[in-house]
């Protein structure tokens, strides 16, 4: 592994639970990975951990977050190399452990460490603002916020936003953490009827730069059950490019953003409602 | 809030002026004290914990009656910043220090009320340099503005969970989503204005309004409230 990077550490954070943050941290991960730079996904959700078995790699957990912290395990043993993309790494939470085995110190020098072996270091925050959250936000340089465009989604990502300006190492310094806001879960014909928040609304309440929106599919769902990114097993899919685009824009591309519409084949258009 | 986190290389001191309610005690002061349990029995706990200087120039006391009534204060909970009206032995451990130079401020006492106390327990924002708070980020859900000292104006949105309570009038020049409480420290004259009204609830001093008690047709306009009598009047500005 090749010292002295200039890593970027992203925390996926939502505040809400159930809003997708683990399938699009294993997404944009991949996609990441794909697109040629080395990653490595964290699973900040002690206890509960559920980023092993979307990225298929549940079967080969030796060591954990947590043994490293308590140095019962050196980092590279705890590291686990996807099978399908050899820059895609996993760094899997404990289940065995809850959130209050993971210490400040112990996750400073963890991500200080990954920091000189990767390009990105994608840390899936888990729900809530408690411990476990706030541990996983401190120490990032960027945010990506996960939202569903509905109000108590919204509500919960406003208050992660608020957190993300005051808890980080980053706002303690006086510097201002960079933000970003992904939307999943979006239902073209949902919000074409007004049953869910439009995708201006949801910017208009956060104010906060949009990544991308990625619409609700059941490609995302057979890929978890899988257990296999969906940028990985689905790359041509809609999800999977909105995902691909959602990576290349936080590498700092400019790509224009493609809101989801009805407006695709007979097919889809047929069969579409049961998709959901 | 989080440059005050920042490492300072050197120890500096700086001047700062603070607000503070002033007693003035008028003699004889056993008639004044029980003026004062009057006053503290309908406002319970407002003084608790918030800073009181105590204008003496109307009651000439001798050091010894000025420890007692300092005693007496700090006894129903009102503890006693400074003195000031009075030429006193600055060296006496029982007075707080001699104060001067200070400059006065409307606070209605008997407006004092729930709401107002509740408002006026929050804590006070870090910096006072100015009667007003400008606000140039958007206030998030969960997060409090508290300035009792006078005005607040919001550049940003307030989220649907945040609160701003202000002292004087509130300005908000996004989408008031959360809730908006002026006149917290008892001004009868203080306004709430916003660019854009979807708010939770509304408050000047007492009197509140919750969104259920608030037409419809004012919803996502401009719109100010204030307070007409004993009644709190939105109106949409246009």
């Amino acid at each position: 592994m090749s010292e002295g990077r200039s890593a970027r550490v992203v925390v996926v954070t939502s505040g809400k639970g159930g809003v997708g943050k683990t399938t699009s941290t294993a997404a944009i991960g991949a996609a990441l990975a794909h697109l040629g730079d080395k990653v490595v996904v964290v699973d900040f959700d002690v206890g509960l951990r559920n980023l092993d078995l979307v990225l298929g790699a549940e079967r080969r957990v030796v060591f954990d977050l947590i043994n490293v912290i308590n140095g019962v395990a050196k980092l590279p043993q705890a590291l686990i190399r996807d099978k399908r993309l050899e820059n895609l790494y996993l760094l899997p939470a404990s289940q065995t452990r809850d959130k209050d085995a993971l210490t400040e110190e112990g996750v400073g020098k963890v991500v200080a460490e990954l920091r000189q072996k990767f390009d990105w270091i994608v840390c899936d925050s888990p729900a809530g603002i408690e411990r476990g959250a706030t541990l996983a936000m401190r120490h990032a340089d960027t945010a990506i916020i996960v939202t569903n465009p509905e109000v108590s989604s919204v509500r919960d990502s406003d208050r992660i936003i608020g957190l993300l300006d005051a808890k980080t190492e980053k706002a303690e310094r006086g510097e201002c953490i960079d933000k970003h806001l992904l939307v999943t879960r979006y239902h073209p014909w949902r919000a074409a009827r007004g049953e869910m928040l439009s995708i201006d609304d949801v910017l208009e309440i956060l104010s906060v730069p949009l990544l991308g929106i990625i619409p609700e599919s059941e490609e995302v769902l057979r890929a978890s059950n899988l257990g296999s990114p969906v940028t990985i097993n689905a790359a041509l899919s809609a999800p999977a490019r909105a995902y691909f685009d959602a990576a290349r824009r936080l590498k700092g591309e400019q790509i224009a953003m493609q809101v989801p519409s009805e407006s695709r084949g007979l097919f889809t258009k047929l069969f579409g409602r049961k998709a959901a | 809030m989080s440059s005050l986190l920042r490492q300072r290389q050197s120890l500096t001191f700086r001047a700062r002026s603070y607000t503070a309610f002033v007693f003035t005690p008028q003699p004889p002061i056993a008639d004044w004290l029980a003026l004062l349990d009057a006053t503290l029995e309908r406002s319970k706990g407002f003084f608790a914990g918030h800073p009181v200087a105590l204008d003496l120039s109307a009651a000439q006391l001798a050091p010894d009656a000025v420890a007692q009534l300092v005693a007496d204060l700090a006894a129903r909970n009102v503890r006693v910043l400074g003195i000031e009206g009075v030429e006193l032995d600055t060296g006496d451990a029982r007075l707080p220090p001699l104060l001067r130079g200070g400059r006065v401020q409307d606070v209605e006492l008997s407006e004092l009320d729930p709401v107002a106390e509740a408002a006026a327990a929050a804590p006070a924002p870090k910096k006072q340099e100015a009667a007003s708070l400008l606000i140039d980020s958007p206030v998030r859900s969960g997060q409090s503005v508290a300035f009792i000292e006078g005005d607040v104006t919001v550049l940003g949105s307030v989220a649907s969970g945040a609160e701003i309570i202000a002292g004087g009038s509130i300005h908000i020049y996004g989408t008031l989503r959360g809730q908006a409480m002026a006149g917290a420290a008892g001004s009868r004259r203080a306004r709430i204005f916003c660019q854009r009204f979807e708010a939770e609830l509304l408050a000047i001093g007492a009197y509140y309004k919750t969104a259920d008690e608030i037409e419809d047709s004012l919803r996502r306009g401009p719109i100010q409230a204030w307070l007409d009598g004993n009644n709190l009047r939105i109106s949409a500005m246009n």
